[in-house]
Formats: C-alpha cells, structure tokens, sequence
C-alpha cells in the first residue's frame, strides 16, 4: 500500500497534528487549568486548614485578624443568602422576559428588545456596583426601606426581615441589584430554549382549542426545563461570583444577617477588601481557604444542575 | 346521491404577512362525513388552504383572509369567531407526530381538560375510546402512564389522532399525516382515517396520489393557489375534466 496518492497521505497526516492540537487544547483548559488552580488554591490555604480544622472553620464566626482567629461560616451564609435571593428575584422575571419576546411581543419590537436586554450583560460589574452604590442605596436607604419597615415591619415573622436601621447598604439592594446583573443571562438562555421548541408542537396544542397561556405553561415550559434549568444554574454559577457590585454594596461587615436590611459581607467581599490587608501567613491563608470553599461551592452547584439536568432528560427521553 | 354540506369555501384569497398572495379566489364544498382529499404539487397551497379551516394563520402575524369560509352556515372568517372554540370543532393532525411532554394519558386529557372536563371516571372513558378509536388501545392500555415519546412514530401519530378525536371535533384536517411514517404505519393511518369518516368530516392534505385515491371520497387538485379541478375522486383520477388536473395525475410533472 506504498502507492498512497501523497496528496491523501498529506491530509492525514495534516488531520492528525489538528487532532492533537485540539485534543491538547481540550486537555489542558478542561482537566489541568482547573486541577492547578486547586492545587495552587489547597497549597495555599493549608496553614489555615491545619490551623482551623475543617467541621471548625465552617462553623465559625470569627474573623478576629488582631487575634488571629479566623471561621468562614459568615461569608460562606452570606454568600448563599445573596446569591438565593438573587436568583429567587430574577428567576420568575427571566421567564417572564423570555416568554414575552418568544411570544408576545410584535415582531418589529422584538429585535429592540432583546438586544436591549442582551446589552445588560455587557455593562462591566463596577458599573453596576457604583449605579447600585450612588443611586439605589440612597433611594432604598431614604426611602422605599423605612417605608417597607414602617408597613411591613408589624407584621408578623415577616416584620423580622425588616429590622434593624435601613442603610441602603444591606442584603436587600445587593441581592436586588444582583438579580439585575443575571437577569440576562437567565432570559437569554430561557429564551433561546423557547425559540428551539418546534412551531408544530406549539401549534398542536393550539389546534386542540389551547390559549396562549395554556400552551406556554402546559407545553413549552415542560419542553424546555432542561433549558430553562440551565439558566438558572449559568446565572446562579455567575451570582456566586460576582465580586465588584456586591463589594459596594453589601457593607463588609462580618456578621450573619438577621434581616433584609443588615450589612453583610460574602466570600468574594472579603476577598477584595482584605487581600492588601492580610499581613500575616495565617491571614492571608484563610482568604486562599475562603477562596477554595467558593470554588467548591461552584462546582457542588454546578454538580447538583447537572444530576438534576440528567433526570429530567431521562424523564421525557425514554 | 344528495351530500350535506358541513363547510364552504367562497370566494377565498389568502394573503402571507407582506402581501403575499397564496390562495386566489377559491371556492370549494367540504360534504359531511366525507373524506376531502386536497392535492397538487408542492407550493401549490394545499397546506395554506387546510390552515385555514380552523384559522392555524392567526397564530403569526400580518396574515390575511378575504372571502369566507361557511361552517354550518356560520362564517369562521368573521371578527365574531372564538378561535379556541373553532378549533375544539375543527380538530388538526400534522405532518410529523407532535406528543406533548407528558405521559400518554395526559396527552389524551390534555384536550379535554382544556374542554373543561376534570371528572376523572369521564376522562378515563374519554380516554379509553379514543385510543379505541385510534386502534391504540391493545398496545397502550397497559402503560397509560409512561411518556409518549416512548411510543414508535407511527404509534405517536396514532396518539396524536386520539388526542383529537378525544376533544369530538365535528371536521379534522390532517395535513400530510404520513409524510414521516414508514409504509406499514402509513396503512394503519390511512385505515384509521377512513373508519373516522362514520363521525366525522375529514379534510387530508396529500402530496402522495395513491394515498388520495384510495382514502378520499372526494378530491380537489390545487396549482399554484389556484382551485384546479373539485369532483369525486373516481373522477379526478379516471377521467378528469382538465388538461393540467390529467397531467398532474398521470406524472406528467408535479
């Protein structure tokens, strides 16, 4: 077989080099990049973890940098807190945004409006922290919170989110403008979903006498969960992130809040406001410690999603 | 032999979004539990024509109806209609099996639901005839609650016919309901939609001529938006009373 046309054997050989490139490439970003970050973040990190143990650090509140006693139990709550409410907001608007551009909205409108909304998520994060910081802080601090604590806070058990002196700077704006940061990403990726669903199928159910609302709820929602679920999860993967707008926002005080309306601070808070201060090793190992739970935290998230991902395309693939 | 009318074409134009004229003037009788087989080459405007029968062009905007289309003697054309209401009364299958995301019961219930029916013991009997009806029934009954995306095609667009019937819509319009089927599920449709044509009137949008002649009582050969020819399918398919109707039939082109 040695009279192979050269050409044929130059291609081979050419397909060959792209395979190993592109299987590098894939190797490298996908299994070494995210090992040595762990590494680099482990090696780091562990004069705290030898000094606070694990079961210890998670259920501490301290963070005593004079005293050198250090827990991460209060960014870790603060982190999830926000990013919950976070996404607790946005989910219900995303979908509503989603359904009005694939659905309502008139066609000439519908260029404008996505587009619109897809520039939200290029607005860099600062932005959105001094917006937050400079406008809603001051607006919710003077006026909309007393207002909230003054009819809300009677009330009972709902009274005790409404607590405490209203700043502006609390849980309440920081999870607010969180949930507009993500917003974007949730209807965009719910609305590519529901752009995927077959005209025929949704004209199915018309035909059978369905209104709008009803094909919507009973045949596109269920159609798209995987989708829909993957929103949510890409959103909830970049609230668990965000550093800048929730470093102005949130308060950097270290305590669990109790309301809606006290200071807060979350992982990458103190990420950003104590990396130049932690002068010494243990301090600044238990930023890296901090740093290593989030990363975890991203991946158990992004884990979960995927496990529940799996279930529901089992459930309608058979 | 005196046919009842159940629906009439009169005078129809049909206009895309962008003026787009699709249908020209077409006028044409739908006899009662008939089967109305609507054919012609791709493009031609049979599809666009069975739309309109329960007003599917609504659904996207900037489409345009003249004329009028009679059911019973009421114009479904008019500003009056109730869409929703038209379309439990005027049922649709498509060209490819379209089963909602749910267990195969439910998509039965689906339509009946939306009907208002939440009796349970009426469902289930609803249910039970129409897979009965759609010769669903044996292969289904014991496992009404698995997802329909389990079923074969053919078995899906079975239950996409029951899922009609099931709502006991006066005229169903199948648009090319074989068009994704193997030969042995296309007999079984076809079969199935002859038997439904003891309660029901039927209008079949067909780009496969044998399937015409043998399902339709009548037949009506479309050309580029234009009504051809309308008579008995025996005649459309022996003698045809014009040139382009006999060349189309006999494969001259199309």
């Amino acid at each position: 077989m040695s009279n192979i046309n050269p050409a044929i054997k130059r291609a081979k050989t050419l397909e060959y080099v792209f395979k190993v490139i592109l299987g590098l490439a894939g190797v490298f970003i996908g299994l070494i990049l995210p090992l040595a970050i762990l590494i680099v973040l482990y090696k780091e990190a562990s004069l705290a973890i030898d000094h606070f143990g694990v079961i210890n650090f998670l259920t501490s509140t301290d963070w005593d940098p004079v005293r050198e006693k250090f827990g991460g139990l209060v960014p870790l709550v603060g982190t999830l807190i926000s990013t919950f409410l976070a996404t607790l907001i946005a989910a219900p608007i995303s979908m509503g945004i989603a359904i009005f551009l694939v659905e309502l909205s008139p066609n000439k409108l519908k260029p404008i409006f996505s587009t619109s909304i897809e520039l939200l998520a290029a607005i860099p994060s600062i932005i959105y922290g001094m917006w937050g910081f400079f406008v809603v802080a001051p607006l919710f601090g003077q006026k909309v919170e007393p207002w909230l604590q003054k009819n809300l806070g009677g009330v009972p058990i709902i009274g005790k989110l409404f607590e405490g002196s209203p700043t502006g700077v609390d849980v309440l704006t920081t999870s607010l403008v969180l949930s507009i940061m993500i917003i974007p990403f949730m209807s965009s990726v719910v609305k590519d979903a529901f752009n995927m669903v077959p005209p025929i199928m949704k004209e199915s159910a018309y035909a059978l006498g369905a209104t709008k609302w009803e094909v919507i709820k009973q045949v596109m929602i269920p159609l798209t969960a995987s989708g829909i679920a993957g929103g949510l999860i890409l959103s909830v993967g970049r609230a668990l992130g965000e550093t800048m707008a929730v470093t102005f926002l949130a308060g950097n005080v270290n305590q669990i809040p109790h309301s809606l309306l006290d200071p807060f601070t979350t992982i990458t808070v103190a990420l950003a406001n104590q990396f130049t201060e932690a002068d010494t090793a243990v301090y600044l190992s238990s930023l890296y410690y901090i740093a290593l739970i989030l990363f975890f935290m991203s991946f158990i998230i992004l884990y979960i999603s995927k496990v529940m991902l799996l279930r529901i395309e089992k459930k309608w693939k058979v | 032999m005196a046919e009842n009318l159940k629906m009439e074409v009169k005078n129809l134009n049909f206009y895309y979004a962008g003026n787009k004229l699709a249908l020209k003037n077409i006028n044409l009788p739908i006899y009662e539990k008939k089967i109305t087989a609507l054919i012609g080459p791709s493009g031609c405007g049979k599809t666009t024509l069975l739309r309109c029968f329960n007003r599917m062009h609504d659904l996207y905007p900037g489409n345009r109806y003249e004329g009028e289309i009679l059911l019973d003697g009421k114009n479904i054309l008019g500003k009056d209609i109730d869409l929703m209401e038209l379309r439990t009364r005027v049922g649709m299958v498509f060209q490819k099996p379209t089963p909602f995301p749910m267990s195969i019961f439910d998509n039965i219930a689906y339509g009946l639901k939306l009907l208002g029916i939440k009796n349970k013991s009426e469902l289930q009997d609803r249910i039970e005839q129409a897979l009965k009806e759609a010769a669903l029934w044996e292969e289904v009954k014991d496992r009404l609650n698995v997802s329909a995306f389990s079923l074969s095609g053919g078995q899906q667009q079975r239950l996409c016919i029951a899922r009609t019937i099931a709502v006991r819509p006066e005229v169903i319009l199948f648009d090319e309901p074989t068009s994704a089927l193997d030969p042995i599920s296309t007999a079984k449709i076809e079969e199935l939609i002859v038997e439904l044509k003891k309660n029901h009137t039927i209008i079949i949008v067909t780009h496969n001529m044998q399937q015409a002649a043998r399902v339709s009582d009548y037949t009506a050969f479309m050309y580029l938006g234009e009504l051809i020819e309308f008579d008995s399918t025996d005649i459309i398919f022996t003698k045809p009373n014009k040139k382009l109707t006999e060349d189309y039939i006999s494969g001259r082109f199309g």
